[in-house]
């Protein structure tokens, strides 16, 4: 019997897919939450909106509010680490979250180094906006990725920019001969079989979710439709009007991505979603997305 | 042979890959009109309380009932597994309570306790390698249940005629023996009614 292999990381990841993992910041929200479908929830002491608004330095969440969702929700709990920060992380692992997110939503801890994610039990997601930065953080050991968009700004098209850029790159891998892919690893910083498992499968080795800037259904489906295999909300949910005809709306409308009758059936009298931000309003130490690369 | 996955949420393509590799033909199904076409449902892992919400949204309850009552077999891992069974443990309502059996969600703890093991299964020569991810048990199971495999004593495969449910991922392993055995299953429900 062996705990935390690989294949129980990534296979965790695996069942997620075509799922929706919402940003909660209490037992309650973290209720409703699954009662609307979701497949796992964050548990966090802010959204990323809040965390924009408040400034300063963001850290791991309080256990006492992680505890709380654990207590109160069957389906799994994920929480947020700093990037860099092996201690936030082995306190979550020891507590008995289901899946870190190593996240640059919260200030890095470290602007060098990530976790070492391979000394875990307990599977990690991470943030990437590229191939170089996902292979990296497949190689530090996380079982799943994420699109970093733009958190907290409800606005979809970092999130996009990201997950197009990584497919694409994806497909010009697979085009590639042997002795480019050489020169292409050392290009992208990443290991050489890492590279060329990707050129023989054409697909990531682990599971890729959109995340940053999901708020409303149709960004839900738009992101599933490129390509993604699940959707991260954060801020979308509990920052809209009415969370609970959101947070059910976003799960059927990924399910049924490409039902765009049903999309606009459930889309009906959602109410205002979370207030956007345009993003080149943003300064550039605030945009998330350039942390941890 | 036309097998469906079905495709609300969970581990989809690993199905629909490993029924291929077993020699089936396999699709996603995620409307009821499109059962009528299949020989037989794989239920996939994935989180049961989304799978069952959004079944019992697109009215699979009743279809899959339907579509069991003529006779075609099920197949349920993990999730799956716990959307089969008449009986949840603690006060949660089960879905299509088809199985007559109990099971318990979450039964060996939280995602540290997820594991891989080899596993006897009776029907198949050599041990299979079961992966357990947040993986539930079955705590009892009727006469008319047989059981195919435990683990630590507790039951983890089981069939009941044309019903067949494994607590692990068979999809997330290279080895279609599982996924095999379930084919077998199809054919001979095909040939009872022929």
């Amino acid at each position: 019997m062996e705990t935390g292999t690989s294949r129980v990381k990534r296979g965790m990841a695996e069942m997620q897919k075509g799922g929706v993992i919402m940003d909660v910041m209490n037992a309650e929200q973290a209720k409703v939450a699954e009662a609307a479908g979701a497949t796992a929830v964050m548990a966090l002491e802010r959204v990323p909106s809040d965390i924009r608004a408040a400034g300063g330095v963001a850290r791991m969440a309080d256990p006492t509010i992680v505890e709380e969702v654990m207590k109160v929700v069957s389906i799994p709990v994920m929480a947020k680490a700093r990037i860099g920060h092996y201690v936030e992380a082995k306190v979550l692992e020891s507590m008995g979250v289901d899946y870190i997110d190593e996240s640059e939503v919260l200030t890095p801890a470290d602007e060098v180094f990530h976790i070492s994610k391979n000394d875990f039990t307990i599977p990690f997601v991470c943030g990437a906006k590229d191939l170089g930065e996902a292979l990296r953080r497949i190689q530090e050991g996380a079982a799943m990725l994420r699109t970093k968009g733009e958190p907290g700004t409800g606005n979809i098209v970092e999130a996009v920019r990201h997950l197009r850029l990584i497919n694409g790159q994806i497909r010009k891998i697979q085009g590639l001969s042997k002795d480019e892919l050489y020169n292409e690893a050392k290009l992208l910083g990443v290991a050489y079989d890492l590279l060329l498992d990707v050129h023989q499968t054409g697909k990531l080795p682990v599971v890729n979710f959109a995340a940053g800037g999901v708020a409303t259904p149709s960004d839900a489906a738009l992101m599933m439709h490129l390509g993604a295999d699940g959707v991260f909300v954060g801020s979308g949910i509990f920052k809209s009007d009415s969370p609970e005809k959101f947070a059910r709306a976003i799960v059927e409308a990924t399910t049924h991505y490409q039902d765009y009758k049903l999309i606009a059936e459930v889309s009906k009298n959602l109410g205002t979603p979370m207030k956007g931000i345009e993003i080149s309003k943003l300064n550039a130490s605030e945009r998330m997305q350039d942390r941890g690369i | 042979m036309k097998i469906g996955v079905l495709a609300l949420q969970g581990a989809v393509a690993e199905h629909i890959r490993s029924l291929e590799a077993a020699g089936a033909e396999a699709v996603a199904i995620k409307r009821v009109e499109q059962l009528d076409e299949l020989h037989g449902l794989v239920i996939p892992g994935g989180e049961s309380t989304t799978i069952g919400k959004l079944m019992r949204k697109y009215e699979f309850m009743d279809a899959i009932r339907q579509f069991s009552a003529q006779g075609k077999p099920l197949f349920g891992t993990c999730a799956g597994l716990i959307v089969l069974a008449d009986r949840i443990d603690g006060n949660e309502e089960a879905h299509l309570k088809l199985m007559d059996m109990t099971v318990a969600r979450n039964a060996f703890g939280r995602q540290r306790e997820s594991f891989e093991t080899d596993l006897d299964v009776k029907g198949i020569d050599e041990p299979i390698r079961a992966v357990f991810i947040r993986a539930p048990l079955i705590k009892e199971v009727g006469a008319d249940v047989e059981v195919l495999s435990t683990y630590n004593d507790e039951i983890v495969t089981a069939r009941q005629g044309t019903l067949l449910a494994a607590s692990y991922h068979p999809e997330l392993t290279d080895d279609f023996r599982l996924h095999a055995y379930f084919l077998e299953m199809v054919k001979e429900a095909a040939a009872a009614k022929a």
